[in-house]
């Protein structure tokens, strides 16, 4: 990408303006991380028609955050580090990206770090918006991750813990303890990904039925689509249709 | 063959002959608990026309009081948080309208801020794009608290209100269809800004709107607010304090009626909320009557600020981001059969450039990629935080998008409001919360 604000000498020849969002660099910088889930179509490659297929792009790993983090981040990490006394231990990684912070917790802190999240003056995150998992098939051996979204009504704040656990052993505390409202999102991510939630009251499938085999949002599930034959021509399911990526 | 109190026998010429009597009635009922065998378990739905579409209630009632009440959901899942990661990005945009089928424009939103904010493009969105999305949100707010207080008036047994409520949220349907092509399921916020801009004659209506819908609330308010079977039905109903509220997460209407002025837009703003005058109403009952009220008052509040967005739409603008990376080529058009492709310029591109058809073609089947990283972006839906975890891994499509659905949340709070009342109060109760299961099951 090249730095639209180094404006070159025009000698007075009207230079086109560089429009407004041009410059996030979005488009054809960054290739997928992993191969989940991805189309096949009989090409193992990456699926490019452009005729530059066999190039290969770097991906920008998401990097650990130094000091300071920048905005409130500083202060929740310190108020942590002060109320939570296992916090060295229990702290795997730093992350900050897009003005959002990212605590990266050992799975079986999680409800310790809830509580203490909850209960300590300076922390005050009251709320626990969201629950949700993350199948990162290929790219971390740890590979199914549940995010916790906590907003602090007294402060206005929010961050994220995650936790990552293996596909083998997928097992971790349960929050409900500490926010009840976690119950049903946890039992979403138990039907969904198979995370199973130690010390949650009733975690049984909430969204499919019952009696249904397998975690429907693991990125290695079949999607068992029925190849549709629409005109006498064949469309495969989604996930074998030809991708571009 | 043992003998029993029950069934005597003895051998006869055709055999042995039981004979069965009655047992000892009164040893029967002392061997029992006259409370719990009262107890009788009722299922209500999936398809019971009081739940607010397919949701199942279980309840173990005692007489007519509620000793234990379970919901079971999932009967709308249709699986949009899968089907999202085989789509594009923009694609994304058609489906998720579909979650929460009373407020599409406001899943719209959340989802294009989360995109916007992965492709790092949140401060690029042009004034006008954001104040049409605020307009667009308001108007589908004051709708979506139509069919509430519709719906809540019928199953409370006011029919008229059902037919006024229903009447007025037809008035902004036909806004949308005259804005977007469509009355629901719009795709008309995308990732970049909107579809297309706002036809003049939509402005004129809207004005209509805002002349007639005062009156229109006047007249709600006369038929419920003093109605004696109304105050009953729904004072004490139900009451979830803040604590309550926090510790399910519950959010919207339902905490601010508790007496929390929570409201995202003014706590933490988006789409430039921070420059619209506006009051977050709260009531301290925490009651069906206060959601009630609140309700009504937030309608009056839209109503503010759909008139100022009005007013700042006079000045022109792009609706869309410039990069034409991000943004569609094609100028769409509403036609008979929706939006879609404008036939002007489909012929210019046709005909005229080749680079264009490339462009064009390249960006609406590949789509654009996005950066690797994780965001959450929530707004105010009129049900609460609404909320999106999207994952890139720097690919076109998503690689995992999350809602946080405020009815999903919110509805487990059902148990907690509805136990210990009367049955007919998880109705007034289950209602208040405002649940829309297209939006809870996914």
């Amino acid at each position: 990408m090249t730095a639209p604000q180094d404006k070159p000498n025009d000698g007075g020849v009207p230079v086109p303006v560089t429009p407004a969002g041009a410059s996030s660099g979005a488009p054809a910088e960054h290739p997928p991380s992993s191969p989940a889930g991805r189309g096949m179509f009989g090409n193992q490659g990456s699926g490019d028609v452009s005729g530059y297929g066999g190039l290969v792009r770097q991906r920008r790993p998401i990097e650990a955050a130094s000091r300071p983090f920048g905005g409130y981040f500083d202060e929740v990490y310190d108020a942590l580090e002060e109320a939570y006394p296992g916090f060295a231990d229990a702290i795997e990684k730093v992350v900050v990206d897009r003005g959002e912070l990212t605590l990266h917790i050992r799975p079986e802190r999680i409800a310790e770090v809830c509580q203490v999240m909850r209960d300590d003056l300076a922390l005050r995150f009251e709320l626990c918006s969201s629950v949700s998992g993350v199948d990162y098939l290929g790219a971390d051996e740890r590979r199914l991750h549940v995010v916790y979204h906590l907003t602090s009504m007294t402060y206005r704040r929010r961050v994220r813990l995650e936790a990552a656990v293996p596909v083998e052993d997928p097992h971790l505390p349960s929050v409900t303890a500490v926010y009840p409202t976690a119950d049903w999102q946890e039992r979403e991510a138990y039907d969904m990904f198979g995370i199973v939630f130690d010390g949650h009251p009733s975690l049984t499938r909430i969204l499919m039925p019952d009696d249904w085999e397998g975690h429907p949002q693991r990125k290695d599930y079949p999607l068992g689509g029925v190849p549709v034959e629409y005109k006498g021509a064949e469309i495969p399911p989604p996930d074998r249709r030809r991708s571009y990526q | 063959m043992t003998t029993s109190n029950y069934a005597t026998e003895r051998e006869t010429t055709e055999g042995k002959v039981f004979t069965v009597t009655g047992g000892d009635w009164d040893t029967v009922v002392s061997g029992t608990d006259p409370i719990n065998d009262e107890r009788i378990v009722v299922n209500m739905g999936p398809q019971h026309p009081s739940t607010h579409g397919v949701l199942r209630l279980i309840l173990e009632l005692e007489g007519e009081t509620v000793r234990e009440a379970r919901s079971v959901i999932g009967y709308l899942h249709t699986g949009i948080e899968k089907n999202l990661e085989y789509r594009t990005w923009v694609q994304g945009s058609t489906f998720v309208t579909r979650m929460d089928y009373l407020s599409p424009l406001f899943n719209e939103t959340a989802y294009a801020l989360a995109v916007e904010k992965l492709l790092g493009i949140s401060d690029d969105i042009t004034e006008r794009a954001n104040t049409i999305r605020v307009l667009m949100m308001e108007l589908n707010r004051i709708s979506s608290h139509l069919v509430w207080i519709a719906t809540t008036g019928m199953e409370l047994g006011a029919i008229s209100i059902m037919l006024y409520g229903f009447r007025e949220r037809e008035y902004i349907l036909e806004i949308f269809e005259i804005i977007t092509g469509l009355r629901m399921n719009h795709a008309y916020v995308r990732p970049g800004g909107v579809a297309q801009d706002v036809p003049e004659d939509a402005i004129i209506k809207i004005r209509e709107f805002l002349k007639l819908m005062p009156k229109r609330l006047k007249e709600y308010e006369d038929l419920l607010s003093g109605q004696p079977i109304w105050i009953e039905r729904t004072k004490n109903v139900a009451v979830l304090d803040v604590t309550g509220c926090l510790a399910l997460g519950v959010t919207g209407p339902v905490l601010r009626s508790a007496g929390l002025a929570w409201d995202l837009r003014k706590t933490m703003p988006y789409c430039g909320y921070e420059t619209y005058e506006f009051d977050v109403p709260t009531h301290t009952d925490g009651d069906v009557w206060g959601r009630y009220q609140v309700r009504l008052a937030e309608i009056r509040e839209s109503l503010k600020i759909v008139e100022q967005a009005v007013d700042r739409l006079a000045k022109p603008g792009p609706v869309m981001v410039a990069d034409r990376k991000i943004a569609w080529p094609a100028q769409l058009a509403i036609g008979i059969d929706g939006m879609g492709n404008s036939l002007e310029h489909v012929a210019k591109i046709m005909g005229q450039s080749m680079e264009s058809l490339i462009h064009h073609f390249k960006l609406v089947t590949e789509g654009f990629r996005v950066p690797p990283g994780q965001v959450y972006v929530a707004i105010e839906s009129p049900r609460g935080e609404l909320g999106v975890h999207a994952v890139s891994d720097g690919g076109t499509r998503p690689y995992r998008v999350h809602y946080r659905e405020p009815s999903f949340v919110n509805l487990q709070a059902l148990p907690a409001i509805s136990e210990g009342g009367l049955i007919a109060d998880v109705i007034a109760g289950g209602a208040s919360l405002d649940p829309v299961m297209g939006g809870c099951d996914r």
